[in-house]
């Protein structure tokens, strides 16, 4: 049995709400398929699964805010009965109190190993026997709709399986250990639900509760803006960087008209829909400069650690004014047309909103480009944990010289942002003189 | 094809690309990538659109000619495709 807890949203998030369940308990999901659609302060996200299995309860309802690190869902795992590896909750900033998940201990025998505790309170609830419950689950394992179904009501008016508060991990007593578990009515568990609020705790043991217990809800916050909730997320990252991360930056220009010439013949010869961006030749530049000078591709936690492949994060603007950099993870693994096409999927699924969790980790490197036209040149900002970010100026004709002549030529100024902890200037200037390299051969990109 | 048919699938082809445009609002003279914000890759994007609906290619040398909404209708209706 595996719980599958709210995935790390990136180094700025540290929560979000849950839109709704693209699974039902009985599905089966492969790693990898989307099972939740989560909203944060940047955009809505497609939350995938980490392990291959059958959803056997899913232990939060939509609408509920959850900070990164909340078990969310269980997932039968096949073959495998301990509980899988868990993604490492990303060092979350003291998360604030969930407000509606009920929170309550769960007793574990031995035995009816495979009824899970969530379905066998609801059965309790109901005041029947997991024998009167028909399974319809692999196995005929219950669900939880099949505990609905036997008790003839329909899911939307039943109270929620108790579902565990806040980030794990939360040691539940045991039915040895416990004190008496306090009653607790299924309207007062609705009530809760309804007002998302926690129920009174098992100070109230002695006796039932009932709905007038439960309190009422505390003031809501008002409606979430999204642009000023982005601002904040940005704001906080940025300042975190500013504070911990000692810059340095090394700057050169480079003469790419040769490499815009052979762009011109490259996509000459495809349709649009195939035709590779020059933004694209920096990112491919970037990708084989952090692969040669691999001390600036990684994260910094306490000391460096270098990545194996090159997760490269792109800094996308959004249409409400915002930003976010997703990672395209393998990057080292695309050639143009490749890197070409993983871009515009996302920054076209970043503008409308709808990116993944685990594009949203962070990368190894990220690379910021201003727009085809726009200031000279960007001395960039890194984004934690990374230790170096390249920022590419706007594209355009400048005097340059060649042969000891005075040329007008197509040039770009890039900027190394590094973090002076991880390398020194040396470093940076070997990544500098690798993505010119890169970038002025354009036949090896 | 005729400018009627033309304007069509061009604000189409944007619609999907920046669907905060709003046609009846928008002046069809202005510059797409200058005065409507799209970047590179919406224009590309915007061109892909159109190009697939005619069928045929658009070479990067036209891009030019369809920055704006009542630019890329001349061009399709001079270029007399479908």
């Amino acid at each position: 049995m595996g719980m599958f807890l709210m995935p790390s949203l990136g180094a700025d998030m540290d929560e979000g709400t849950l839109l709704e369940w693209m699974v039902a308990p009985g599905d089966h999901v492969d790693k990898g398929d989307v099972v939740a659609v989560i909203d944060t302060a940047k955009s809505a996200i497609d939350v995938e699964v980490f392990e291959s299995g059958v959803v056997a309860e899913l232990l939060i309802e939509p609408g509920t805010l959850v900070p990164v690190g909340t078990p969310w869902a269980r997932i039968d795992t096949e073959g495998a009965p301990a509980a899988g590896p868990a993604p490492e909750p990303e060092a979350a900033a003291e998360p604030e109190p969930v407000p509606a998940p009920v929170t309550e201990p769960e007793k574990r025998p031995a035995a009816a190993a495979r009824l899970a505790p969530p379905i066998r309170h609801l059965i309790h609830q109901f005041g029947l026997r997991p024998g009167d419950v028909h399974g319809s689950g692999p196995d005929g394992q219950i669900t939880r709709q099949d505990v609905l179904d036997a008790a003839g009501e329909s899911k939307a008016e039943v109270a929620p399986a108790p579902a565990p508060a806040v980030p794990a991990p939360v040691s539940t007593p045991t039915a040895e250990t416990s004190p008496a578990r306090p009653r607790i009515t299924p309207r007062a568990r609705r009530l809760a639900r309804e007002r998302g609020v926690d129920l009174p705790g098992t100070a109230a043991a002695d006796r039932v509760v009932t709905g007038a217990d439960v309190p009422q809800r505390p003031p809501t916050k008002a409606p979430v803006d999204r642009t000023a909730a982005m601002r904040q997320a940005t704001a906080a990252l940025m300042a975190r960087a500013a504070r911990e991360i000692p810059h340095y930056y090394v700057v050169s220009t480079f003469d790419i008209t040769d490499t815009l010439t052979w762009l011109r013949e490259y996509n000459a010869q495809r349709k649009p829909r195939e035709r590779v961006l020059p933004a694209v030749l920096f990112l491919r530049a970037a990708v084989l400069a952090a692969q040669e000078v691999p001390d600036l591709n990684g994260v910094w936690q306490e000391e460096f650690v270098a990545s194996d492949g090159v997760d490269l994060g792109v800094a996308v603007a959004t249409r409400s004014g915002g930003l976010v950099t997703p990672r395209i993870v393998g990057a080292q693994d695309l050639d143009l047309g490749g890197l070409m096409k993983h871009l515009a999927d996302l920054v076209k699924r970043a503008k409308a909103g709808r990116l993944r969790a685990s594009e949203l980790q962070p990368g190894s490197i990220t690379v910021s480009s201003l727009a085809d036209s726009g200031p000279d040149l960007l001395y960039g900002v890194i984004y934690p944990p990374q230790v170096a970010l390249v920022g590419v100026g706007a594209m355009g004709q400048r005097p340059w010289v060649v042969d000891g002549e005075l040329a007008v030529r197509n040039t770009v100024t890039v900027t190394v942002s590094a973090d002076h902890r991880a390398t020194d200037g040396r470093t940076g200037a070997r990544f500098l003189a690798a993505l010119g390299k890169a970038l002025t051969n354009p036949e090896e990109l | 094809m005729n400018e009627t048919q033309a304007r069509e699938l061009v604000l189409a082809a944007l619609a999907d690309v920046a669907p905060e445009i709003d046609p009846d609002e928008f002046d069809p003279g202005t510059s797409l990538r200058d005065g409507a914000d799209l970047d590179s890759m919406d224009f590309l994007a915007y061109v892909s659109a159109v190009s697939e609906a005619i069928d045929a290619d658009i070479p990067e040398d036209d891009y030019d000619q369809l920055d704006s909404v009542d630019a890329a209708v001349t061009y399709l209706v001079a270029r007399g495709s479908a």
